[in-house]
């Protein structure tokens, strides 16, 4: 339908739109996690930032209480079409690694909250933890201004890598052979030497 | 603009290349939709979407009802009977999210003002 233009008013807005300039650019933390792909070395990594965040049981679920696990943590959202092919990968190195000391935390960042994400959770049958975001988790985050943005976190609570988007080619291969690097490593000189401390010894006087 | 009047209005968006964003009318549930509402002394009367495209992505089963490009939403306005003389301002907010086909950006509002002489 079509009806005349009046052209009196000032001109309306030209929207500048979308994306790119809105998108504010990753932060050093995601930066120095090692954007886009494979496994910084254990030197150049960061601290991942503790958080707590609700599931979908109400719990309280702290990052710190993986300590100990290699975790993939995936922000995503119900609207974001990438994050959806993402989701049954990460379904499946659930499933295929939980049992080596492997976690997926998916945080949603949908603004409708559980009433979006429960549903969508059932329907895909997603296997692992799932935590409603917010912005303060973003911004600790680098301002995870793009989905899906998605960081593997080392034994040590350290970012090991950072993807920004999906690399549909390679992309599964690609995250699944950081877990599996992580998974093999050896634990921190730190924590080992920790480990390792020997009992006291008891033995005859000399 | 005398009170009373009709007149149409066309707001016109321009989307970065490589992106696109849902049309009003997305077929998937989940899909943020593209909305344009104003505030303001003006009535909004009618508001005439351009055709959208059919898009198909690597991301999705069905093809995505997008715009991309330049495209522009037609808003037929009225100036109601008790509006006040002299400058007036209706201000818009256009509700919108993007994609390319790797990634998906938060959802955005861009603010869309109209000012205008009311006699």
């Amino acid at each position: 339908m079509h009806f005349p233009s009046r052209g009196l008013l000032s001109a309306a807005i030209l929207c500048a739109f979308l994306t790119g300039c809105s998108k504010a650019p990753q932060a050093a933390l995601a930066a120095s996690g090692g954007g886009g792909g494979s496994a910084k070395d254990t030197k150049g990594r960061k601290d991942a930032p503790d958080f707590a965040l609700q599931d979908a049981n109400g719990a309280t679920v702290h990052l710190s209480d993986y300590k100990g696990k290699v975790v993939l943590l995936d922000f995503w959202a119900t609207w974001c079409g990438p994050c959806k092919v993402e989701i049954p990968w990460f379904v499946e190195f659930e499933q295929q690694l939980k049992d080596r000391g492997f976690a997926v935390l998916g945080v949603s960042m949908d603004e409708d909250g559980w009433k979006a994400v429960k549903p969508f959770v059932e329907k895909e049958k997603i296997n692992y933890r799932v935590l409603l975001g917010n912005d303060q988790v973003g911004d600790a985050y680098g301002g995870v201004e793009s989905l899906p943005t998605t960081f593997v976190i080392d034994r040590d609570g350290k970012i090991a890598a950072v993807h920004n988007g999906i690399e549909p080619s390679n992309g599964k291969d690609e995250i699944r052979n950081e877990i599996i690097r992580l998974l093999d490593a050896k634990r921190s000189a730190r924590n080992r030497s920790i480990l390792s401390v020997p009992a006291i010894i008891a033995g005859p006087a000399e | 603009m005398a009170r009373g009047a009709e007149f149409t209005e066309h707001i016109s968006v321009q989307v970065k290349p490589g992106f696109h964003v849902n049309s009003d009318k997305p077929e998937d549930e989940y899909l943020i939709p593209l909305r344009l509402t104003f505030t303001g002394p003006l009535q909004v009367e009618e508001m005439v979407f351009p055709k959208p495209e059919r898009l198909k992505s690597g991301f999705s089963a069905k093809p995505l009802v997008v715009y991309t490009g330049a495209f522009e939403i037609a808003v037929k306005f009225k100036v109601p009977p008790n509006a006040q003389d002299g400058p007036n301002m209706a201000s818009g907010k256009l509700r919108y999210q993007a994609c390319n086909d790797r990634e998906c950006l938060k959802p955005q509002t861009a603010e869309v003002n109209l000012s205008l002489d009311i006699r």
